[in-house]
C-alpha cells in the first residue's frame, strides 16, 4: 500500500511538469495496489518476562553463559549476565537450559500440502503451465493445518515461509507466515515481511511437463522459457513505468503474472530459487544478471558447497538439509558437510525442512550438519551455528530488522529449549512469538489443537 | 581410483579371518538388550562371533587384537527395522510436491513391482545390490543390518522380504525369503479395488488358495521333536523349486499358482506375515485374522495408533515395528498419531522396535538412531511417554532382530551373536556422534562413500593447475 502510494506521487509530479508545458493534463496514472490481502495479524498479550542463568544463544553469533532476557510488550528489551528484574515481571529460572530465538523454516508447504495428505487438500502446485507466477501460496494455505502446531511445540518454529510447489518454472508467490494459529491465513501473516518468487530449475519443471510433451523438456527448455518469461517481464514493467510516470487514459493491461515478476525486477521480491546442481546455479546466477534481478536464495542446494565461493560472491543464501540424498539424481552428490562447507566459504547458510516432520527437528539438523563440519576441521561454535536456524533465514526473507536474532527491540519470538538443543535429547519447554507465551510444555491449556483434530482421537495429546 | 576401491570392496568379505581375537577394551558398551550401558567395558570377537562383552575381565589369548575405545561407545550394529536399503539408487516416484509427472528413475529403483503379474510370489532378493551407495552411506553411520521389505504394486501382497547385511562385499543376503509384506491399511484398500472390505476378501481368498497347495508342502515338525520347531527358524524354500508349484488347484482361482505357492509358508507359519496397518481398528481386525488362521506369525508394522490399542497388542504378543516420532495426522488412519505412541506401546508390554515406514525408507535407515534419541528425549516433557535409553538403543538392534526370530544370531553382543558391532565417537542416539570403526561379522568395514570422497575433492575450492576431476 505504501509503495502503491510512493507511486502515484510521482505521477502526480509528471502531470504537473506536464502542464507547465502548456499542454492538455493527461489522465493521472492509478497506481496498482500492492497489497489487497493484508495481513490481519496482530499481536497477541504477552506478560513481561525475564528467563535468568540460562545459555543464551543471540542469533548473531553470540554466546552468553547464565545471561538473562527480558521481553515485554512484545520485543526484547534486554539480554544480560545479570538483569534488574522489574516488578511485576515473571520470572523463569533457565538454570542448564538454552534460550534462542525462534526457529525459521524458509521452506513449507504447511497449509498447502496440510495434514491429512488428501487431494482435495492438495494445493501447493498449479502444475498446469510450467510459468504460474500469478497463483499467490497464500490463496493455498489452509490455516488449519495441523502441522502449523507440531512445527511450533516440537520444533520451537515461530516462523515460516510458505511457498508453492516446485513443478513450475514459475511457482508463484511465497508468504511468510507468524506460527500463530488463527482462522485466516491473513491472520497469521507475517505484517510486511515482501512476497517471494519461487523459481524451480532442473529435473522437475522438465519431468512434469516434459512426460506430457511440452516444453520444457530438457534443461535447455527450462532456461530458455525462463529467459523468454523474463523478456516479457521487462517489457511488462517498461510499460507500466512508463505509464506511473506520465499518466493517461491508455492503462497497460493488467497481467497477475507478470505483476509478479514485475515485483521481482524491482526488488520487492524475492526470488526463492529451487535449484539442486552446482552448474545450474551458476546459470541462474547469470539470468538473474541478464535481466536485472537477485537469487536471494538456492533451495534445496545440495550442490552448493562446490560453488560456495560464487555464492558468496554474488551475495546468495544456500538453503539446505543437514543430510538427505540420493532421493533423485539431482541430489545424488549430496556431503553431509554442505552446510558448514558454505559456512567456512563465507556464503550464507540456511537449515530447512520442506518437510512437516523434520520441521520439527531442525534444531538437530543443524546439530548434524555442524558434528560432521567438525569433523571435517571446520570449527564452528554452537552459537555461530544456530544463525543457520534464525538469523540467516530471516535474511533470505527479508526481516532480519524484526526478528531472526535476539536484538533488543526485536519482535520477542523466542525459544526456551530444556537443554542444549544441539542435542536430539532436547525439547523446546516454552516458546514465545512477539512475546506472547504460546507454548509451555508444563501446561495442556498451552498446546494448540486445530480445528481439524477437535473431538478426533488424540486431540490434546502430547504429540 | 575407483577401481582400487571397487577392489578393496570386493576383497573384504563376509568371512571372517579364523580364529582371530579380537578386543575392544576401554569404551562405555551398550549390549543392545535394553540393559544401560557399561563404562569402561569390554567387548571380545572370535571368528566372527561374540565371545562375550560387558563389565568382563577376560585373559586374552596370544595375538589378540586389542582395540582400545577408551572415550569411545560401543554397541553393536544399527538393525534397520523396516527398510528398503539396497532396493534403489534413486527412487523419485511422482509425489505431491513434484506435482506429478511419471516417475523417472531409469532403472535406478527395484522397490515396487508396480507393473509385473506376480505379488506374494516376489522375491526382494535379486533386488539388493550391495554395491548401492545407499549401503554404503548406511554403514558408514553404523547401520549393519537390514530388514528389506518390496514394496506393494498392483496387489496388497508386496513379496517375500529379506534379512540384509551391509558389508562391502557382494554377498548381502542373511535370511531370504524371511517375511511375506502385506498393506492391509489405507495402502492395501487401494490396491485391493477400493477398501479394506476387499482387502480382507483378497487376504482370505488368497489364503484359502494357498490352503490348497498345503499338502504338497512340507508339513511343519511337530513341538515335540527334538527338531528345533520350523516356525522358529523358518527356512523357506523357494516355491518355485518346489513341489508346491506342481499342486492340483481349482480353476476358480484369483491368484497365480506361484503366488499362491508362496503363501502356504505364510499359512504355516514357516514365514513371518509384515502387515502395515496404521489405525486403530485395523490393528484389532489383523489380531483377529490371527485366530481365523492360526499358523500366521504377525508382525504389525506402522502402527501409528497402536496406542490405543496396546494392551490387546501385548496380549496377542505380536511385535510392532513403528515409525519412532510421526505424529502427524498424515491421513485418516494416523489421526491419534503421537511421538508417545512408541513409549506407550512398549509401556502395555507390546515389543516395539523402530522401522522407517515410508519415510525415506531406500535411504536414511541411520536416522534410526536419531528417533531413538527423540524416544530417551521424550522422557522429560510431561505427559508424554519416552523411552529409557537402553531400551531405545535395543529398539534400533535386538528388538528387531526378535520381531523375525533372529534375536539369536543378530542385533546384540551376547555372547555367539555375529560380530557386529560399532566403535561410536560418543553417545550413538545422539547425532552428533559419529561411527568410528564398523565391523560386520567381526571384519573390519570400509567407511568410505561417494560422499566422503566429494567432500575431498572439494573441500577446498582454491583454483590449482588442473581441474577438479584430477584430484581423486
Amino acid at each position: 500500500m505504501k509503495l502503491g502510494g510512493i507511486a502515484a506521487v510521482l505521477a502526480t509530479a509528471a502531470l504537473v511538469s506536464a502542464c507547465a508545458n502548456g499542454e492538455k493534463p493527461k489522465t493521472p496514472a492509478i497506481a496498482v495496489n500492492e497489497d489487497p490481502y493484508p495481513s490481519t495479524y496482530v499481536r497477541y498479550p504477552g506478560v513481561p518476562t525475564v528467563i535468568r542463568g540460562a545459555t543464551i544463544f543471540d542469533g548473531d553469533g553470540h554466546r552468553l553463559d547464565r545471561g538473562d532476557i527480558m521481553i515485554a510488550d512484545g520485543v526484547i528489551k534486554a539480554v544480560e549476565p545479570n538483569l534488574m528484574v522489574p516488578a511485576g515481571a515473571v520470572v523463569i529460572d533457565g538454570t542448564g537450559k538454552f534460550v534462542t530465538p525462534g526457529i525459521i523454516d524458509v521452506h513449507s508447504h504447511l497449509g498447502d500440502y496440510p495434514s491429512p495428505g488428501v487431494s482435495s487438500l492438495s494445493d501447493g502446485n498449479e502444475a498446469t503451465s510450467p510459468v504460474r507466477p500469478e497463483v499467490w501460496a497464500e490463496h493455498s494455505v489452509w490455516p488449519q493445518d495441523p502441522g502449523f502446531s507440531r512445527a511450533l511445540v516440537n520444533g520451537g518454529v515461530t516462523t515460516l515461509q510458505i511457498l508453492p510447489g516446485s513443478a513450475n518454472l514459475f511457482g508463484g508467490r511465497s508468504v511468510v507466515v507468524k506460527n500463530v494459529p488463527a482462522r485466516t491465513e491473513q491472520g497469521m501473516k507475517f505484517p510486511g515481511a515482501p512476497y517471494g518468487l519461487k523459481m524451480a530449475c532442473g529435473e522437475n519443471p522438465k519431468r512434469v511437463y516434459g512426460s506430457k510433451s511440452n516444453m520444457p523438456q530438457t534443461r535447455m527448455g527450462n532456461i530458455a522459457l525462463a529467459r523468454q518469461t523474463w523478456a516479457k517481464a521487462v517489457e511488462y514493467k517498461r510499460k507500466w513505468d512508463k505509464y506511473m510516470a506520465e499518466g493517461g487514459d491508455d492503462v497497460p493491461e493488467r497481467d497477475l503474472a507478470m505483476d509478479t515478476l514485475k515485483g521481482v525486477l524491482e526488488g520487492k521480491i524475492l526470488v526463492q530459487n529451487h535449484c539442486y546442481r552446482a552448474d545450474e546455479m551458476a546459470i541462474m546466477i547469470d539470468m538473474a544478471k541478464e535481466f536485472g534481478y537477485h537469487v536471494t536464495a538456492f533451495h534445496h542446494a545440495v550442490e552448493a558447497y562446490k560453488i560456495a565461493d560464487l555464492l558468496r560472491d554474488n551475495d546468495v543464501c544456500a538453503v539446505m538439509w543437514a543430510d538427505w540424498y540420493g532421493f533423485k539424481m539431482e541430489s545424488y552428490d549430496a556431503v553431509k558437510e554442505n552446510i558448514p562447507l558454505v559456512q567456512n566459504a563465507g556464503a550464507c547458510a540456511i537449515v530447512h525442512s520442506d518437510d512437516p516432520n523434520y520441521v520439527q527437528r531442525l534444531n538437530q539438523e543443524a546439530a548434524k550438519a555442524l558434528a560432521d563440519g567438525r569433523r571435517a576441521g571446520i570449527n564452528i561454535p554452537d552459537e555461530v551455528a544456530w544463525e543457520w536456524l534464525s538469523r540467516n533465514p530471516a535474511k533470505a526473507l527479508g526481516i532480519l530488522d524484526r526478528t531472526g536474532t535476539l536484538a533488543v527491540g526485536k519482535m520477542a519470538d523466542v525459544v526456551l529449549w530444556n537443554g542444549n538443543p544441539f542435542s536430539d535429547y532436547s525439547r523446546p519447554e516454552r516458546v514465545w512469538v512477539d512475546g506472547a507465551e504460546m507454548y509451555d510444555a508444563n501446561n495442556p491449556k498451552k498446546r494448540p489443537v486445530s480445528d481439524f483434530e477437535l473431538g478426533q482421537p488424540g486431540e490434546g495429546d502430547v504429540k | 581410483m575407483t577401481r582400487v576401491l571397487l577392489v578393496m570392496l570386493l576383497a573384504a568379505t563376509a568371512t571372517p579371518a579364523f580364529a582371530e581375537t579380537i578386543a575392544i577394551t576401554g569404551g562405555t558398551v551398550a549390549l543392545g538388550d535394553g540393559s544401560e550401558p557399561i563404562p569402561n567395558g569390554q567387548v571380545v570377537i572370535r571368528d566372527g562371533k561374540v565371545v562375550a562383552a560387558g563389565s568382563i575381565r577376560m585373559k586374552l589369548p596370544a595375538g589378540t587384537q586389542v582395540i582400545d575405545a577408551t572415550g569411545k561407545w560401543v554397541t553393536p550394529g544399527i538393525v534397520a527395522g523396516f527398510s528398503r536399503l539396497g532396493l534403489a539408487e534413486i527412487d523419485l516416484t511422482a509425489s505431491q510436491e513434484e506435482g506429478g509427472g511419471k516417475s523417472d528413475t531409469s532403472g535406478a529403483a527395484d522397490d515396487t513391482t508396480s507393473n509385473g503379474p506376480f505379488s506374494a510370489a516376489i522375491d526382494v532378493v535379486p533386488a539388493i545390490n550391495p554395491l548401492d551407495s545407499t549401503i554404503a552411506v548406511n554403514r558408514a553411520d553404523g547401520v549393519t543390518r537390514a530388514i528389506v521389505a518390496p514394496g506393494a504394486g498392483k496387489s496388497i501382497f508386496a513379496g517375500q522380504g529379506a534379512v540384509i547385511d551391509t558389508g562391502a562385499d557382494l554377498e548381502p543376503v542373511t535370511a531370504a525369503r524371511k517375511f511375506q509384506f502385506v498393506e492391509m491399511g489405507e495402502t492395501g484398500a487401494a490396491a485391493a479395488g477400493g477398501s479394506r472390505s476387499s482387502t480382507f476378501a483378497m487376504f482370505r481368498n488368497a489364503l484359502r488358495e494357498a490352503s490348497q497347495l498345503r499338502r504338497y508342502a512340507t508339513p511343519v515338525q511337530s513341538a515335540r521333536n527334538e527338531a528345533p520347531d520350523q516356525r522358529e527358524q523358518p527356512v523357506v524354500r523357494d516355491p518355485n523349486e518346489s513341489r508346491l508349484y506342481n499342486g492340483q488347484r481349482n480353476n476358480d482361482v484369483l491368484l497365480t499358482r506361484y503366488d499362491a505357492a508362496a503363501l502356504v509358508s505364510v499359512l504355516q507359519g514357516r514365514q513371518y506375515l509384515f502387515v502395515h496397518v496404521e489405525r486403530a481398528r485395523d490393528i484389532i481386525n489383523v489380531l483377529n485374522l490371527a485366530r481365523e488362521f492360526p499358523g500366521l506369525k504377525l508382525v504389525l508394522v506402522g502402527a501409528s495408533e497402536g496406542w490405543l490399542v496396546a494392551d490387546r497388542i501385548a496380549k496377542s504378543g505380536v511385535p510392532v515395528i513403528a515409525s519412532a516420532v510421526n505424529d502427524l495426522p498424515s491421513s485418516f488412519e494416523q489421526l491419534a498419531a503421537t511421538q508417545s505412541n512408541v513409549g506407550r506401546m512398549r509401556a502395555a508390554g507390546v515389543k516395539v522396535s523402530i522401522g522407517m515406514i515410508d519415510d525415506n525408507d531406500t535411504r536414511n535407515l541411520f536416522m534410526e538412531r536419531q528417533y531413538a534419541g527423540n524416544l530417551v528425549g521424550l522422557q522429560k516433557i510431561p505427559g508424554a511417554t519416552g523411552v529409557a535409553w537402553g531400551e531405545a538403543l535395543a529398539m534400533i538392534t535386538s528388538r528387531p532382530a526378535e520381531a523375525i526370530g533372529m534375536g539369536k544370531e543378530i542385533g546384540s553382543l551376547a555372547p555367539g551373536r555375529r560380530a557386529d558391532f560399532v566403535i561410536w565417537s560418543g553417545d550413538p542416539l545422539e547425532v552428533t556422534s559419529a561411527a568410528e570403526q564398523v565391523y560386520i561379522d567381526g571384519v573390519r568395514q570400509p567407511l568410505e562413500t561417494h560422499q566422503t570422497r566429494l567432500l575431498r575433492r572439494y573441500r577446498d575450492l582454491r583454483r590449482r593447475d588442473m581441474p577438479e576431476a584430477y584430484r581423486h
